[in-house]
């Protein structure tokens, strides 16, 4: 077969064709560009619920729970927070001072806030953005100073289900 | 008159920038593609918490039941009434039984909508208990924290 040289340069020269790859990675990218979607991240509060007859076939809790009791209004907002015989109010920061107050600022693995356990009491028609609130405030609560999350009570539990209103 | 001689001019474009940088940029867009949310819905708006923080490790056996602002649920595609899960929910007892998993160790994932009434998240928890399952975690989404 005759090979074509440059009659300059006495070289081959290749030409790659770059036409194909460039629309495929343009579709790749294309592809990727509308698929991205900025999702906020999720996580979770962890809850251990057997039904009634067997918790109580296992031993005894050595605390009785705390009480939480939320009610609504007829719309399903809040109306008050209780915390055993706390005095009630709407505002959740109350009720996180006070569940500091029980458990204090020890949160080792012996400590009260490992142990103790709270049912929280709602209304049926609660809206349940504010059972999340009463949890958070419950469970922990960020560091201003470090950025991080300090656990206090983890074990929660809801009351039995009240009926419709 | 002499003629002048002519001469083919060809103005080739340095590619290389340009594919180093198209190929970065995919590479970012498929490391940030996000295969799991799968299992959101856009209907559930889910409530937000300062605490939420993606679990360390994958759940075992998770079950994913969202709970719209209507108390329907939604699994498998399928909406249905609290009432009605009784039948799916004992569908996945029987599956985890045949994996020969324990229902105590499977979780149910709850993705219920902030305006949801609680009492209804209560009932489908019961109605979760009245089957087996024990383990349940209330899916909230990460609050941006202030400074």
């Amino acid at each position: 077969m005759k090979i074509r040289k440059s009659a300059a340069t006495g070289s081959d020269k290749v030409e790659m064709q770059m036409t194909p790859m460039i629309d495929i990675v343009f579709q790749l990218l294309t592809f990727f560009l509308m698929s991205f979607k900025i999702a906020t991240q999720e996580g979770d509060f962890n809850i251990k619920m057997p039904i009634a007859a067997a918790a109580s076939s296992s031993s005894e809790p050595p605390l009785p729970p705390i009480k939480v009791r939320l009610q609504a209004d007829a719309q399903g907002n809040l109306a008050s927070i209780k915390l055993g015989d706390n005095a009630a109010t709407t505002n959740f920061n109350v009720l996180h001072q006070q569940i500091m107050k029980i458990v204090g600022t020890d949160t080792g693995p012996n400590s009260l806030a490992s142990q103790a356990e709270v049912e929280l009491d709602c209304d049926y028609n609660l809206r349940y953005a504010n059972a999340v609130a009463a949890i958070t405030a419950i469970s922990g609560y960020v560091d201003p100073a470090t950025g991080t999350i300090v656990k206090l009570i983890e074990k929660l539990k809801f009351a039995p289900p009240k009926a419709a209103q | 008159m002499a003629k002048r001689k002519e001469f083919a001019i060809t103005a080739e474009a340095d590619m290389t920038p340009m594919i180093d940088m198209t190929f970065q940029l995919i590479a970012f867009f498929m490391v940030l593609l996000n295969f799991g949310e799968g299992e959101q819905d856009a209907r559930i708006k889910l409530p937000s918490s300062e605490l939420a923080k993606p679990p360390d490790a994958p759940l075992d056996s998770p079950l994913v039941l969202q709970l719209t602002e209507g108390g329907k649920v939604l699994f498998n595609g399928d909406e249905k009434s609290i009432p009605d899960m009784a039948a799916p929910l004992r569908i996945e007892k029987e599956m985890l039984e045949r994996r020969k998993k324990n229902i105590g160790d499977a979780t149910v994932i709850i993705r219920a909508d902030g305006t949801a009434k609680t009492g209804i998240v209560q009932e489908l928890i019961k109605k979760c208990q009245e089957i087996g399952f024990e383990k349940f975690a209330l899916r909230v989404k990460q609050e941006a924290r202030g400074p």
